[in-house]
């Protein structure tokens, strides 16, 4: 009977892995669903196992049973791990995903799985945050803190009960990483949670995943049955998200697992020294948790040697909008903005020029391809008035309308606003209630509205006050200043970041909000 | 005193750890405690810091951004609320960017608030208004014609306040006024982001919801968005007085703002050292009665009970009844003639009744409504540990690990006490209730009693020696606090007696319901959980057995050595704003002020020098005993001050009959009250607004009554009593309160140190007050018992005669709810009829089934004392056999159905358990019929130009 292996995970599945699966089995295949090996251009993937090696064929349909297994189909792709999309990455994380049986303990354990938290486990709790430390880690939700000091703040908290906590709530748009792994490696997050616990005498765990995730909640519970015994004392559990974008920030989702409405708590008290039902916590994400193994196994220097800068070790970038092999792409930090969009993801799927990539999800800055030379780097990111966030990159090409870019930015914020603190509850709303007037004031250039009842502000406005100055000068200052009293008055980032995408694209794309292009562009 | 807004400090004081931080603020060094935030640390120093969100009475919660500072060394700029001082930390709180920032918020928050600040109630009384001129915002350049939270209808639901929410800030005060202070959790924000807003329970009107009314959050609104109906109605106030609460005894002190000579509102104090800063829908509302249509003004009299009154002087009034006095002394001997001071007047008035009577009518005929509530506490705390009252003051609770509560029932009874307690279990005290009924604190939100002992009504002292058996058999009574403290021969002997088989759990569980092993498991928390402390009510003292009750508990308290320090004690919540002050004022018909019996040479000499007459050594008669001589007729004419013994006392008709039997009944009230039905003169009371004087609370708290405005009646209380014994000849000069408590204080060595000016001062004492305690003394018995050593008293249980039976098979048990207090003269005249607008009689849905009653039909309650008709409610908050109802209104008249029994040792009646039968019924019973006839036909009055 021939074996072969098929993505399992949600985005194949939409592709169409299931129904490619069936007509497999129906054929007398032996089927073993893995993860997704992470490239969404050739799924559904199918690898058959033959004398030399996994030979992948891609993107197959149901149709294609008799071709794939006959060696005849167009879309033979050979080794898949030998393609360039993946000889170019360092897969340290993501090193198993796509690959084993992602709820098989004999495939975790024949791939390196427990060796890591053997070495922990046999280990002072002091000694694995000293490794962790010495690798670099840091956090890879968005904020980049130092891993290994947060775990040393919760280590030397007073205190019987510490809990460790896993942010799974991916609620960034074009971001898939945590989804992937969860999915497709399970077993690697439950060995870093359980290091976790080690290190700092925890002995219980959740892990909160958003609602939009039933596979990897599903996934996950199973792993965690599957592991119990392997990681006792310490116990796992899944919390499952109600659809609320900002209970993947830290506390709010501290609260959301506590039972309590998800909004964001004033720190200090850090959820470090006073988390979690009041108790000492861990909280990190998914993919700084599913790290840990590596660094742990394979020692901290072989994570640390890879980076650049202060951001040591890989990043499992996620490419995805309008560009051709949209997928994770994990790599060591430092490889350009413009290596990511052009020479990996090969461009847009339209054809048509690059415009703009957003990068760190909805909260992310945009940038023009004038600065694709930018390396991916947290500090670099920061001096060029952005963010690396989770590391989600989306692709725009040359029709997108960077106002309606913005509108939408301050649009997502005001839909996802816990409401608590007032530049986010009240400034997301004004702020696309700003956009709108600009975009409808830019329409009828070259007529420039100014100040103090003009014509046009009265048409437009009718009901406004006469003092209120709907210029397009003025209606642009006001939105630079409320990005100013959200981004430095916001409770959380998420109101603090939403000027990240506004800004980003007043600043490098103004002719989208009826101002000259700037100098720069217009000088080449 | 003019209007001055309280100051607000923005968040609470830090937790104590003993340790300072010093710190830079704007340029000036201030060393504070550590924990303190950065918001109140520049308060305390005199710098303002712009906020909305944040007020000194619940935590800091971060969410208006208006106290943004900036910390040297800190990115960003750090809400000064939620962040502590740090040690070198340098701050700066008036910048220029600092400013860009606050007035950038400010215009969101005025983008999406109406602009009538004209025409708005809380217009010079708004801190919105206030922080929009202090971040100096001019101009909302975002417009008005895009979203908004504005225009959305008002719910004007609740009788005493408004909530608009097109004012609403969504600051969350409101809300979490009402978790923290209040512990209801009835308000919520409802929605997200920008449609985020305060909704009570889920989305209910404010009075359908869960809300209580307490008011902390129209106190917390920092807007008109919650806001007294009152000051819609009036204006801002203009002044504000300090004064006590005329309702129950935990005595809240409030500040009553006032506009010229008109009430505006009653706002909690914050220095109130009994209520810091909270309130209940009593105290904050329910004081429209003082101006009700209902207030009798002008004195009247009649010669007979069958007569209409005839509105007289005060002058003939006040003769007649002296006169009247005189002559039935004349006619049947001084000690035919008695009175009954008032738990809800003030101390010195309270003092100047029981002086004329003793002074003046020559006998001890004294007593007050203490008889009908909490005699026994004062004979049981007396007898074991030497002093009539609890052991602690209010705040010691927020020290207890353990909190045992019998018979009582705060979040209705003591609201405000009541909150401060379940503000301690939500930190993690535990809770062991003792009661029939699931009393809400046995599970309320975020709280939940560790324990709860359901007991069968009337079998308080099984229960309670049950527990000394765990306590003693299982050897966890603290040996050294008994062997150093308490007399160990007697500890031996009780030890003994409670450790017989007889009294172990698994023996009387037959008898009491409790189940063993929780009885075991609640003795053994109550022992070794920490500082455990007992606070009870009338579900202790009003009982065949209600001093053996007192005594059990002190026992308990004793042995575990849960006596004399913060956090523990023994604490009698005490039903009437100043019933612990009538009690020490010497009502009591064989005590002088201060609990000195009327036997005693000395302390009658120093009365007797003081008062220039020779005073009876005998002690006089009770309130039962007196009623008992009027049907015997002995006694003839009772001098009643503020009480209403008709509808409060047991057995209704048996009071009746007393009354009727009298020559002369005068009443001295705010209200045609039901016993003023058989009264001959009625003189005008006054309420606690119109005079000066002083309350003591339950935690011995004496502090001050402040007039606010002039009695509509013409005179307070005190002078009323003055011109009654000046008429009977006793020449008393007393110009102002102060100089009664000046006698108070001469001739009461506890009360010596008790002066108004040092009340003034320090707000207020707690007795005894002197030199041995200059300060006062909130905790008592801390070196020593004040008798000298604690005394263990064997306390048998004895089952009470009142028992069930074929005829009368459910046991009927009272008590009181929120929204009303006592008799309801009070309140019952304000909209808090609005929550409870009827007694209502309480039955399981077992009882109620087999009787094929439905919820809300009409039901006969009987007993062998008498019979009336009120509506069922069924729940399953009473066990099944046992029945409830409140004795509110007089058109129920629960004491119909009460019995003559009472307590062995003082005569306090048992109110708690009486044998009753219930069945469907068609209408009131022939009692109510006749009573509401009489009550009718008595209260017709005469006019005075008419008479004329």
């Amino acid at each position: 009977m021939t074996r072969v292996f098929i993505s399992r995970d949600m985005a194949s599945v939409a592709l169409g892995a299931d129904d490619v699966a069936r007509a497999f089995a129906g054929a007398g295949c032996d089927i073993v669903r893995t993860g997704s090996r992470g490239l969404f251009s050739i799924e559904p993937l199918v690898e058959v196992e033959t004398t030399d090696g996994r030979v992948g064929y891609g993107p197959v349909t149901p149709g294609d049973v008799a071709a794939v297994l006959g060696g005849t189909h167009p879309n033979r792709l050979g080794d898949i791990a030998a393609l360039p999309f993946f000889t170019a990455q360092q897969r340290f994380t993501f090193a198993r995903c796509g690959i084993v049986d992602p709820l098989s303990l004999a495939d975790y354990a024949a791939h390196r799985g427990w060796i890591g938290l053997e070495i922990a486990h046999a280990a002072e709790p002091q000694a694995v945050v000293d490794t962790v430390k010495a690798s670099g880690l840091r956090g890879r939700g968005g904020a980049g803190f130092p891993t290994g000091i947060k775990w040393q703040t919760v280590l030397d908290a007073p205190g019987g009960t510490k809990y460790i906590v896993c942010n799974a709530d991916e609620g960034d748009s074009g971001t898939f990483a945590d989804r992937l792994l969860m999915e497709g490696d399970p077993f690697c997050l439950i060995e870093g949670m359980a290091i976790a616990a080690h290190a700092v005498g925890a002995s219980h765990g959740y892990i909160y995943i958003r609602s939009e995730y039933p596979f990897a909640i599903a996934t996950m519970r199973e792993a965690i049955a599957l592991s119990a015994g392997r990681i006792a004392p310490f116990t796992l559990e899944v919390r499952a998200g109600a659809g609320a974008y900002v209970c993947g920030e830290e506390t709010a989702l501290l609260d959301s697992i506590e039972g309590k409405r998800g909004q964001v708590r004033a720190k200090p008290p850090l959820p470090a020294l006073a988390g979690l039902f009041g108790k000492p916590t861990v909280i990190n994400n998914v993919l700084s948790l599913a790290a840990v193994p590596f660094i742990l196994a394979e020692g901290a220097d072989a994570y640390a040697n890879v980076g650049f800068g202060r951001s040591r070790g890989t990043m499992p970038v996620q490419l995805a909008g309008n560009v051709k092999h949209g997928g994770l792409f994990e790599v060591g930090f430092g490889i350009t903005l413009g290596e990511l969009v052009n020479d990996i993801g090969g461009g847009t799927t339209s054809g048509r020029p690059v415009r703009a990539v957003q990068v760190g999800g909805p909260l992310g800055a945009y940038f023009p391809p004038s600065m694709f030379d930018l390396p991916f780097d947290y500090e670099a990111f920061t001096q060029a008035g952005g963010l690396i966030g989770h590391a989600g990159i989306t692709v725009f090409d040359d029709s997108v309308d960077m106002a309606h870019m913005a509108r939408f930015a301050m649009e997502f914020c005001a839909v996802e606003s816990c409401g608590k603190c007032t530049p986010c509850r009240i400034g997301s709303t004004r702020g696309v209630e700003i956009v709108d007037r600009i975009i409808a004031a830019r329409e009828i250039e070259p007529v420039r509205a100014t100040a103090n009842g003009d014509t046009l502000g009265k048409a437009l406005y009718s009901r406004a006050p006469d003092r209120i100055d709907v210029s397009l000068e003025a209606q642009t200052v006001l939105l630079r200043d409320l990005c100013d009293t959200m981004k430095f008055g916001s409770l959380c980032a998420l109101g603090g970041f939403t000027p990240y995408p506004v800004l980003s694209a007043l600043d490098h794309f103004p002719e989208d909000f009826g101002a000259p292009a700037p100098a720069l562009e217009a000088a080449e | 005193m003019g209007f001055t807004r309280e100051t607000d400090h923005g968040t609470p004081p830090a937790i104590a750890t003993g340790n300072n931080v010093t710190l830079t603020i704007d340029g000036e060094q201030v060393t504070l405690p550590e924990g303190t935030s950065i918001m109140r640390a520049a308060s305390l120093t005199g710098t303002a810091i712009p906020k909305l969100c944040a007020t000194d009475n619940i935590e800091s919660f971060g969410s208006c951004r208006l106290c943004l500072v900036e910390v040297e060394g800190r990115n960003g700029y750090p809400a000064s609320c939620t962040t502590p001082i740090a040690e070198g930390m340098v701050v700066r709180t008036q910048t220029g960017r600092l400013k860009q920032l606050r007035r950038g918020v400010m215009e969101l928050y005025i983008s999406d608030h109406p602009l009538d600040c004209l025409t708005c109630a809380a217009n010079g009384d708004c801190e919105l208004q206030d922080q929009a001129g202090a971040v100096g915002l001019r101009d909302v350049r975002y417009g008005y014609d895009g979203a908004t939270n504005m225009g959305q209808a008002k719910d004007q639901s609740n009788p005493y306040f408004d909530f608009d929410p097109s004012k609403c800030i969504v600051c969350s005060r409101c809300v979490r006024a009402c978790d923290e202070v209040q512990g209801t959790f009835a308000l919520t924000i409802e929605g997200m982001g920008f449609g985020s807003k305060v909704a009570a329970s889920q989305d209910d009107a404010f009075l359908s919801s869960e809300c209580v009314s307490c008011g902390a959050c129209v106190q917390a609104c920092p807007t008109a968005s919650l806001i007294e109906k009152k000051v819609v109605e009036t204006g801002t106030p203009d002044r504000a007085v300090v004064t006590t609460c005329a309702y129950c005894g935990v005595g809240c002190t409030f500040r009553a703002e006032m506009r010229g000579e008109e009430l505006v509102r009653m706002v909690p104090w914050k220095d109130g050292k009994a209520n810091r800063g909270h309130s209940c829908v009593k105290g904050r509302f329910a004081w429209g009665y003082a101006q009700h249509q209902d207030r009798i003004l002008n004195p009247m009299i009649r010669a007979s009970v069958t007569e209409p009154w005839r509105e007289v002087s005060w002058g003939e009034a006040i003769a007649h009844t002296a006169s009247e006095f005189r002559r039935i002394q004349a006619q049947y001997g001084t000690r035919a003639v008695g009175g009954i001071t008032s738990s809800r007047c003030t101390n010195e008035e309270t003092f100047l009744v029981q002086k004329l009577i003793r002074q003046g009518f020559g006998n001890n005929n004294v007593d007050t409504c203490a008889r009908v509530c909490h005699s026994p506490t004062g004979y049981g705390l007396k007898t074991t540990f030497g002093t009539s009252a609890g052991t602690q003051d209010f705040d010691s609770v927020m020290h207890a690990d353990v909190i045992l509560v019998i018979g009582a029932n705060p979040t209705d009874a003591h609201p405000v006490f009541g909150s401060r307690m379940k503000k301690r279990l939500r930190q993690g005290a535990k809770l062991i209730v003792v009661d029939p009924r699931q009393i809400d604190l046995v599970k309320s939100p975020h709280v939940e009693a560790e324990h709860h002992l359901p007991l069968r009504p009337g079998t308080n002292v099984a229960v309670l020696t049950a527990m000394a058996h765990v306590v003693v058999t299982e050897k966890l009574y603290d040996d050294a606090f008994i062997r150093t403290r308490c007399d160990w021969d007697e500890f031996q002997d009780w030890g003994d007696f409670v450790s017989e088989p007889a009294r172990s759990p698994e023996a009387i569980e037959p008898l009491t319901g409790v189940p063993a092993a929780d009885l075991r498991a609640a003795a053994r928390l109550y022992a070794t959980g920490g500082n455990a402390a007992i606070y009870y009510g009338l579900g202790v003292t009003e009982h065949s057995q209600g001093s053996s009750t007192v005594m059990a508990i002190a026992n308990l308290a004793m042995a575990t050595g849960n006596i004399g320090r913060e956090g523990v004690g023994v604490n009698p919540l005490r039903g009437q704003n100043n019933v612990q002050g009538a009690c020490d004022m010497g009502s009591f018909p064989h005590e002088f002020s201060g609990y000195r019996h009327v036997s005693d040479t000395a302390t009658r000499e120093m009365f007797e020098s003081a008062w220039g007459v020779t005073l009876d050594h005998e002690p006089g008669l009770r309130i039962p005993n007196m009623l008992d001589a009027a049907t015997d007729g002995t006694f003839k004419a009772l001098f009643i001050q503020g009480e209403d013994i008709l509808q409060s006392d047991p057995n209704t008709h048996h009071v009746a009959a007393g009354l009727a039997a009298m020559e002369c009944v005068v009443v001295q009230d705010l209200f045609l009250n039901e016993t003023a039905n058989y009264g001959h003169v009625f003189l005008p009371g006054s309420t606690f607004l119109e005079k000066d004087g002083t309350f003591t609370n339950a935690e011995r708290r004496i502090q001050r009554v402040r007039r606010v405005m002039a009695p509509l009646n013409g005179h307070a209380d005190w002078e009323i009593v003055q011109l009654v014994a000046n008429a009977m000849g006793l020449g008393w000069s007393y110009a102002h309160p102060s100089e009664i408590m000046d006698e108070i204080a001469a001739l009461t060595p506890t009360f010596a140190g008790v002066h108004y000016d040092r009340l003034d001062a320090e707000g207020s004492l707690q007795w005894p007050a002197n030199d041995a305690a200059p300060d006062g003394t909130p905790t008592m018995h801390i070196d020593g018992f004040v008798r000298g050593k604690g005394k263990f008293v064997v306390t048998d249980y004895v089952p009470t005669d009142e028992k069930t039976g074929p005829r009368f098979p459910l046991l009927l048990t009272t008590g009181r709810i929120l929204s009303h207090y006592n008799v309801g003269a009070q309140t019952r005249r304000t909209a808090n009829t609005a929550w409870h607008p009827e007694d209502r009689l309480e039955i399981h849905p077992t009882d109620a089934e087999n009787r094929g009653i439905k919820d809300g039909d009409w039901v006969s309650l009987r007993s062998r004392a008498g019979e009336t008709t009120l509506r069922a409610l069924i729940t399953e908050r009473v066990a099944p056999g046992v029945v409830y109802t409140t004795f509110h209104h007089p058109d129920t008249q629960a004491n119909v159905i009460t019995t003559d029994y009472s307590d062995w040792a003082t005569n306090c009646p048992e109110y708690k358990v009486t044998a009753v039968q219930v069945g469907l019924s068609n209408g009131p019973s022939d009692w109510q019929e006749d009573y509401a006839d009489h009550a009718r036909r008595s209260r017709r009055i005469v006019p005075v130009e008419a008479a004329e």
